[in-house]
């Protein structure tokens, strides 16, 4: 389409491709957000099938079923249209996150249970596999040749919307109750779940009242649209090559960007800085409410300077500050750091618990620590007494967790996550016009669904995972997990460098 | 920068048995019954190493690509893939 449609039409059809996309990412989000909680009530460890079950919701679902989702439904889309396609993956995602909503627990049912949830996980996966490439496209095909990146960017807010509303409601419904009513078999954690139906509910009925795709409508009409888009995309050299490309020069270094600016950072503040809760959960809202629209800048602006760049650009100073940033983290919410600033105000009286472990006689000292510049903490200690060698302490250790950042410090942090995620912007922003460019009409919801979840549930996906191999493997450097992002992101700028081109596909009507 | 662009798509091709031989490694080193990190469990790694080998060979196929000069000219148009 290079005519404009009216301003009127053209917001309702990015409204109703935003909304159903954000609600699928929330949808996606509150079951790892909740995992915790989803593993005492499903999944419980003493029992190997369960934790095999477990394994497999959290890792099949991102590796495997999501580009599989991809593969499905974007056959689905180039063969009978964007419009029926992302309306169904609509619905499986939001009936089988109301559904998760409403499994009762492993004790109530047994071994049904965590079947029951894996199955409704990995539909999750799938519908999440097909959702982006048909709201991307959809948008994409319904925007004027000068708008098409500006356009696309609302969607490109959804995945960092999804996640932000996913935070905000776990946030309210537990900050209403008492741990143990929201951790109860029937308790708050459902909640999330059965909130997606209504939501889902809303995105269905402004969804149904859409038309398909001019573009597409007109190829069917004209009868060309592919007759088997697996093939064409993947078999068809010219078109294989492309989507080699999209992969590695772009959506590779996107997908690492993305989840550790987003997710490494969030899990980062709590396990390896030890900020409390609620703290870490607020830094990263107000980075994500600030940084969001930056999402509809980039894509703005690449429609005037080309795509290439600005993510290239997300990548190199993702490369380049990385290790800095994370570094301050670290330094600035040790306890080191803090005495360095200011000094001790207050000390709770400790409270001793004693008990027998084999041998040893476990003694666990806990007090809460309050600093002049209202930094406080939980200091744990615990010491091991050997029974049998003359009432000698064996070992001691001191954990401080539960950390409260003094405001200048909290402050700061939000400023940092906030440039983690300006880089994620910078990347993500501008690629779903950047994708749509790349391939024709007839494969073009194929042809780009498929890189775009290997790059980010793939190569995304294992951000957590490699980072606790490479800690694993080298203890002695608390940042050396951030390799991973860095060196995938390397490759791929040097890929997208060297092999992309910057230039606009003006007309994608082909 | 046409040569370098041949010759980076053989350095590719290196870096992906690479990848795959340090997924083996890592699995091989890390794979523990008796461990309770994600790390040690034997089914995340087969997983990973499933779906990283057809992406290793497509990094080797992009590399093979672009060593045999396929990418020194890359469509500028999508209506140039439809030919």
């Amino acid at each position: 389409m290079n005519q404009p449609g009216p301003p009127s039409s053209i917001r309702s059809v990015i409204a109703a491709s935003s909304v159903g996309t954000m609600i699928e990412w929330y949808d996606f989000y509150i079951f790892g957000m909740l995992s915790t909680t989803i593993s005492t009530q499903f999944f419980p460890r003493d029992n190997p099938t369960a934790a095999l079950l477990s394994t497999l919701a959290i890792f099949a679902a991102g590796f495997i079923v999501r580009p599989f989702g991809a593969l499905v439904f974007g056959r689905l889309g180039d063969l009978i249209g964007r419009k029926y396609t992302f309306l169904l993956t609509l619905i499986l995602m939001g009936a089988s996150t109301f559904l998760i909503g409403c499994v009762p627990s492993y004790e109530s049912i047994g071994i049904a249970a965590p079947i029951l949830v894996l199955l409704l996980r990995l539909l999750q996966g799938l519908a999440l596999g097909g959702e982006y490439g048909g709201a991307a496209t959809y948008v994409a095909e319904h925007a004027p040749l000068n708008k098409r990146g500006f356009y696309t960017s609302w969607i490109q807010t959804t995945a960092t919307l999804g996640l932000f509303v996913a935070l905000g409601v776990i946030l309210l419904v537990k900050s209403n109750m008492t741990d143990a009513a929201f951790n109860a078999e029937w308790g708050g954690w459902r909640y999330p779940f059965w909130i997606s139906v209504l939501l889902v509910g809303i995105s269905i009925y402004i969804r149904l009242k859409m038309k398909e795709s001019p573009m597409f409508s007109k190829l069917k009409a004209e009868g060309k649209t592919s007759v088997n888009p697996l093939k064409e995309s993947f078999r068809k050299k010219a078109n294989f090559k492309m989507v080699l490309l999209a992969l590695f020069g772009a959506v590779m270094g996107q997908g690492v960007i993305w989840y550790t600016g987003q997710f490494y950072a969030q899990n980062f503040l709590e396990t390896k800085c030890f900020i409390e809760f609620e703290q870490s959960r607020t830094i990263m809202l107000w980075a994500i409410a600030i940084a969001t629209p930056f999402f509809i800048l980039w894509g703005w602006l690449s429609d005037r300077v080309g795509r290439k760049w600005i993510m290239m650009a997300g990548m190199l100073l993702g490369i380049i500050t990385y290790r800095p940033i994370f570094s301050t983290f670290l330094q600035e919410s040790s306890t080191t750091y803090q005495l360095k600033n200011s000094r001790e105000k207050e000390r709770t009286a400790a409270v001793t618990k004693k008990e027998l472990v084999k041998n040893d006689s476990v003694i666990t000292t806990t007090a809460a620590v309050r600093l002049e510049n209202g930094f406080s903490y939980t200091e744990t200690k615990i010491d091991s007494i050997n029974q049998l060698q003359f009432q000698q302490v064996q070992r001691s250790k001191t954990i401080l967790s539960d950390k409260h950042l003094p405001s200048s410090t909290y402050w700061k942090f939000i400023g940092l996550v906030f440039i983690l995620i300006l880089y994620v912007t910078m990347v993500y922003g501008p690629i779903a016009a950047f994708l749509v460019e790349m391939f024709p009409t007839k494969i073009r919801y194929t042809s780009m669904s498929l890189p775009y979840h290997i790059g980010n549930g793939v190569f995304g996906g294992l951000v957590p995972f490699i980072g606790l191999l490479l800690t694993t493997t080298y203890p002695s450097d608390p940042l050396v997990g951030l390799w991973y992002p860095i060196g995938v992101a390397a490759l791929c700028l040097v890929i997208g460098t060297l092999y992309l081109t910057n230039k606009i596909d003006r007309n994608i009507k082909d | 920068m046409i040569g370098f662009k041949r010759y980076f798509g053989l350095l590719l091709l290196l870096v992906a048995p690479f990848v795959i031989y340090e997924l083996v490694n890592g699995a091989i080193n890390n794979i523990d019954t008796a461990g309770k990190k994600d790390i040690n469990n034997p089914i995340i790694w087969i997983i990973i190493i499933a779906i990283f080998t057809p992406i290793a060979i497509g990094l080797v196929i992009f590399g093979w690509y672009a060593f045999r000069g396929e990418y020194d000219r890359v469509p500028k148009s999508s209506k140039e893939l439809k030919a």
